[in-house]
């Protein structure tokens, strides 16, 4: 299954795991897999369209992707949130 | 004892005093903007409304402002939208055990039944059929002021930037708009007189006399005496009829109190001096209220949120914030002035525990 990599706050809200195998054919399932297994997640990183918030990132083996992005056995899926702000 | 709620752009600071500067007893969602915070009088819970750039608008609640928070539920648009939740301005008690109103962007209203911890999308007004046409303000569309009718809950008027004013008599289910007499000089001259790209800035219903309403507008301030449904101009007498915040004294319903910035193009205080404006007359003549605050070199901006009241006639308590992180208080309605706070972050919200 895809691993997915944490950071806080997020890891917090995923009461305190950094790392979580889910299962899932895209990003998008995968991610929704987490706000099922963790529903505090539910809103922090995808938004009610069920799109990545603006400011997340969200990696795939180290290369930047989308909801759609296809996922295998093994991925390494990193939520980062960017190096934006003020 | 006077406790403040300051929210900023860098989290919420909740700070307390008497007429000289304050002290910080708690600071909650550091780094994070807290667009607004208030407590609610009648449970004594707590709320913030953060928007992180990272993981979108929450609502938070506590009953202990230096303790922990809990996110409340319930706020987002339906699933299959085409826009998100993007930013939640105001939190406003109802007239019903437990309720409460939340008005964000999008223009979106939001009810609670249970204090504040779960919420739902008023339906009604998210499919209003005009909603296609509407456009927001520069800082969204963002319903920022929910007026309700002490003891009459089926009684609302809501304000959008920009999209003007909205009535209910129905508690919610149906609505019109209350906008016959605003003016807005931003607008082509063809257009003024029909169009829906209204650019309130403020609303304030009197509550000793409820069908009348205060408020600041996108160039104008005006009053209304029918509930809403219709505006007359206030502004003579202003040195500016650009600004904000709005705040009225309970227990006079003559009065209003505006803090004018220069104009659209250049948000700050007139003349580097910062001074409130006082009616007592209902609009038909305004007092300069400086006595104590700033007047020379003084550049200010005073945000939507960052004005607040205690109590009420001569001895009322005003307060308000401005983006260079100052805090200013009055324990007299406005004859004097202190200085509260100096140098924390840019203000947006300040509201009075």
């Amino acid at each position: 299954m895809p691993l997915v990599r944490l950071r806080a706050p997020l890891s917090e809200l995923a009461g305190g795991r950094r790392e979580l195998e889910l299962d899932g054919a895209t990003v998008r399932d995968v991610l929704r897999a987490l706000e099922r297994e963790h529903p505090a997640l539910e809103g922090w990183i995808l938004d009610e369209r069920t799109t990545i918030r603006e400011h997340i990132n969200v990696f795939v083996n180290g290369e930047k992707s989308r909801e759609e992005t296809a996922l295998g056995v093994g991925d390494r899926i990193h939520v980062i949130p960017s190096i934006s702000g003020g | 004892m006077t406790e403040l709620l300051v929210g900023t752009k860098k989290g919420l600071f909740a700070l307390q005093g008497d007429d000289g500067a304050f002290e910080i007893t708690a600071r909650a969602f550091a780094g994070e903007p807290v667009e607004f915070a208030l407590r609610d009088p009648r449970s004594g819970r707590y709320f913030a409304s953060v928007t992180s750039a990272f993981y979108g608008p929450k609502i938070f609640v506590t009953d202990d402002p230096a303790g922990e928070w809990q996110q409340a539920e319930g706020l987002a648009l339906p699933e299959g939208s085409e826009k998100a939740l993007e930013r939640i301005w105001t939190v406003v008690p109802g007239e019903e055990d437990g309720l409460l109103y939340l008005g964000g962007a999008p223009g979106v209203l939001f009810e609670s039944r249970d204090g504040g911890l779960a919420w739902e999308l008023n339906e009604s007004f998210w499919n209003q059929p005009t909603r296609p046409e509407w456009s927001p303000g520069a800082g969204g569309m963002c319903m920022h002021s929910i007026a309700t009718w002490p003891g009459d809950p089926s009684r609302l008027a809501l304000a959008i930037s920009a999209v003007g004013v909205w009535l209910s008599d129905d508690g919610g289910r149906t609505w019109r708009n209350g906008n016959t007499g605003l003016y807005p000089r931003y607008m082509p001259e063809e257009k003024r007189e029909d169009t829906l790209d209204l650019c309130v800035h403020n609303m304030h219903r009197h509550p000793m006399r409820p069908e009348r309403l205060f408020m600041q507008f996108h160039g104008g301030v005006y009053r209304s005496d029918d509930a809403g449904e219709s505006w007359v101009s206030i502004a003579e007498g202003l040195p500016s009829d650009f600004g904000f915040p709005l705040v009225v004294d309970p227990d006079d319903p003559d009065s209003a109190y505006v803090i004018p910035l220069v104009a659209d193009m250049d948000r700050t205080t007139p003349d580097g001096r910062v001074r409130v404006y006082e009616t007592r007359d209902a609009g038909s003549s305004w007092i300069e209220r400086g006595d104590g605050l700033p007047q020379e070199d003084a550049y200010l901006t005073i945000l939507r949120q960052a004005f607040a009241r205690e109590g009420s006639g001569e001895s009322m308590g005003l307060y308000f914030g401005a983006t260079s992180g100052d805090v200013f208080g009055s324990r007299d309605a406005g004859a004097t002035w202190f200085s509260a706070a100096t140098k924390l972050p840019p203000v947006h919200s300040v509201r009075v525990a």
